[in-house]
């Protein structure tokens, strides 16, 4: 089963990964005693538990290349998946279900459980918002977090200056965060792959920088603090209440932005963002605008990180920029791209896996960051595709389609 | 031969300079309404760019080129882009296949639709009776071009999922769906088997018929002679010969340019 060259690559890897981690898993330095502890045990595990992944991961490799699948047509689980949630039996029961468990959420657990749940629905509508730019009309955006600071500052200023409320300033933050989409569309209309991609980190420094140096705008780094939280009708609520009021607008704010990303997918400007993606000179040449095309695209996508920013801002009621760097682009991003590009769904479970996830494995202590890393990884090999590969829509034509 | 009608395609003095290479040297070409033009020259002649700089894909350095689509004012194609030129009503296909690989074959000639038809953000999320109505007259014409074109049983496939036959008809059929007056092949022959060819030689002559005049780049000489009303000859970016097929098959200067250095003519 396993020839000789295999074995011998495998031993390869293994003690190239005993190489890398041995300062981290083997030396420790006992700064109190000035003593260094080795931890040869450490080094033994690291080697036999990369040989043995490395070899399970050969043997899945060539055991997928031999199978006579088309790799080409969505296949498997994907598939299955999905015609497992789309089945009509199944849908009505199933969307009940979840709907029970969305709405009895916040009773059933704790106020922290609530608000991580929060969090990651939060994430689910910048994954979706994201997915435009990035998974449906392919512009690699990562500088997205700029609209989601554009939005929380809109919110931070205009309440603490001016004291508009929450629902004054939701539409305000939106559409500012078009208006920044178009802005930063219109430099990078012909720019396409790794320069627009540069272009774009570099605009969400930017603005970042912005924010952290114009002292007498955004007050610096010390941020905006006291920003009111979302009213409700008037009345006062209690902390615990108002998480749980928070929690169901993002449920709300989930479903109405499920509902729009789709229609708008499957839409004649769906359908242009698609072909944008798949081969812009031919798309230009089959009579669609270019210009117009992305530019709604980036407009549309910085909408949702708008709306989201004001809600963050409500939530935490004390916004600075620290909480707009790179490091917050990449992980929606990597929630498209882990959820599948392009799908619902996907981003959906995406924003679930990697918000939970890190969350729950606070367990692991100090190897938290790491095991999430290689879960990033390994899922990235497995399926580069992402969990949910984009589908499109069939067609039915009665009577004429065999 | 009797040329009342104005012509839907009208070229002049085109030119066209990569750097020191010439590609297209004063060239002249017109399209009259109703006709199948050829285009042919040997490897490098510059028919690809002459494609190129009438649909707007590249900016010709010199000369004039006019689109006078039926019963319709004439336009100065100079400099606009391609999706504003598609619009006026010529279109094509390429070369090297440029399919929406990962969109399914009627998404792909959906998108021809998409300079006929106006929804937008309001009513991709609003869905209006309007926008409805226009989404299924989109899906219903690029139904019916498909049969047309004989694709009709994998409307669901991916494009990148058909043979090579089957792309270059979707090709055809992507472009039919903007409503040229004039269609621009790019070699439609390419890559296909004998029977193929045949099929596509219906097509064109189908396409020809219903109103859509069309000027195609092809190597393949019999295709070339038998579906022709006129041909140019091009060499080196110049026009070395026009005239019907006979005509241009029996001029000296294509056979030494042309038929003479090349076995498969
Ligand atoms: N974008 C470009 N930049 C520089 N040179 C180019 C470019 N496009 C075409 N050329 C040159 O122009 C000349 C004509 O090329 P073109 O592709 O138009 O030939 P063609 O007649 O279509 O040939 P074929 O029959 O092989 O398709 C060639 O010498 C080619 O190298
Ligand atoms: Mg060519």
């Amino acid at each position: 089963m396993m020839n000789r060259a295999e074995i011998k690559r495998s031993l390869g890897v293994s003690l190239w990964f005993v190489f890398l981690t041995f300062p981290l898993m083997v030396v420790r330095v006992d700064s109190i005693n000035e003593t260094i502890e080795w931890r040869w045990m450490n080094m033994l595990w690291v080697g036999l538990g990369s040989f043995v992944l490395s070899l399970v991961s050969r043997w899945y490799f060539r055991h997928r290349e031999t199978r006579a699948s088309n790799p080409l047509e969505p296949s498997g689980v994907s598939l299955q998946i999905r015609s497992w949630f789309t089945d009509p039996k199944h849908r009505w029961p199933l969307l009940a279900l979840l709907a029970l468990i969305a709405v009895a959420f916040p009773f059933t657990f704790s106020a922290y459980q609530t608000n991580i749940m929060t969090t990651a629905l939060m994430y689910v509508v910048l994954g979706l918002g994201l997915n435009i730019v990035v998974g449906l009309a392919g512009l690699l955006d990562l500088g997205y977090v700029a609209f989601y600071l554009v939005g929380a500052y809109s919110y931070g200023l205009l309440n603490t200056h001016f004291d508009l409320g929450f629902w004054t300033v939701l539409p305000i933050g939106a559409l500012l965060a078009a208006i920044f989409g178009v802005l930063l569309g219109f430099p990078v209309l012909r720019l396409r792959g790794d320069y627009l991609a540069i272009v774009t980190l570099a605009f969400g420094e930017i603005i970042r920088l912005v924010m952290e140096n114009w002292n007498d705008f955004s007050r610096g780094p010390s941020g905006i603090s006291n920003i009111d939280r979302p009213g409700f009708f008037g009345i006062d609520l209690t902390l615990n209440q108002s998480i749980t009021y928070l929690y169901f607008l993002m449920l709300v704010m989930v479903v109405v932005t499920i509902f729009v990303v789709n229609r708008l997918q499957d839409s004649r400007i769906g359908r242009a963002w698609l072909a944008l993606r798949e081969d812009d000179i031919a798309c230009q040449a089959m009579g669609i605008d270019k210009t117009k095309t992305k530019l709604t695209a980036f407009a549309l996508g910085a909408t949702w990180a708008g709306m989201v920013g004001v809600i963050f801002a409500a939530k935490t009621t004390f916004i600075n920029p620290a909480s707009f760097t790179f490091l917050e682009s990449a992980i929606i991003l990597a929630i498209v791209v882990l959820g599948g590009m392009g799908s619902i769904l996907g981003v959906i479970i995406g924003a679930f896996v990697l918000i939970l996830l890190p969350e729950y494995l606070r367990a692991l202590s100090d190897y938290r960051m790491l095991a999430f890393g290689a879960i990033m990884v390994t899922m990235m090999v497995f399926r580069p595709q992402g969990i949910i590969a984009n589908v499109r829509r069939r067609y039915e034509f009665k009577g004429k389609v065999s | 031969m009797p040329q009342s009608a104005q012509a839907i395609l009208e070229v002049k003095d085109l030119s066209m300079a990569f750097g020191g290479i010439q590609a297209l040297d004063n060239l002249d070409l017109d399209v009259h309404g109703g006709e199948i033009v050829a285009l042919i020259g040997p490897n490098g002649a510059g028919k690809t760019t002459f494609f190129n700089c009438v649909t707007g894909l590249y900016k010709p350095t010199g000369g004039d080129v006019l689109l006078t689509p039926p019963g319709r004012k004439t336009s100065r194609l100079n400099g606009l882009k391609p999706n504003v030129i598609a619009k006026k009503g010529m279109a094509r296909t390429f070369q090297n296949i440029r399919l929406f690989q990962n969109m399914t074959v009627l998404e792909n000639v959906m998108i021809g639709r998409h300079c006929r038809t106006r929804a937008f953000v309001f009513g991709a999320i609003f869905r209006p009776p309007q926008t409805r109505r226009e989404e299924q007259d989109i899906v219903d014409r690029s139904y019916a071009i498909l049969e047309k074109v004989g694709l009709a049983h994998v409307v669901n496939d991916f494009s990148k999922n058909l043979s090579y036959g089957q792309q270059r008809r979707l090709e055809i059929a992507r472009a039919l769906a903007t409503e040229p007056s004039l269609l621009l092949l790019d070699e439609p022959a390419a890559g296909m088997n004998p029977q193929e060819t045949h099929e596509l030689e219906q097509l064109i002559q189908r396409i020809r018929d219903e109103g859509h005049a069309v000027l195609l780049i092809e190597h393949d000489m019999k295709l070339v002679m038998s579906l022709s009303d006129r041909v140019y000859v091009m060499d080196y970016g110049k026009r070395i010969a026009a005239g019907s097929p006979e005509e241009v098959s029996a001029d000296p200067a294509v056979i030494k340019a042309y038929l003479g250095e090349s076995d498969d003519a």
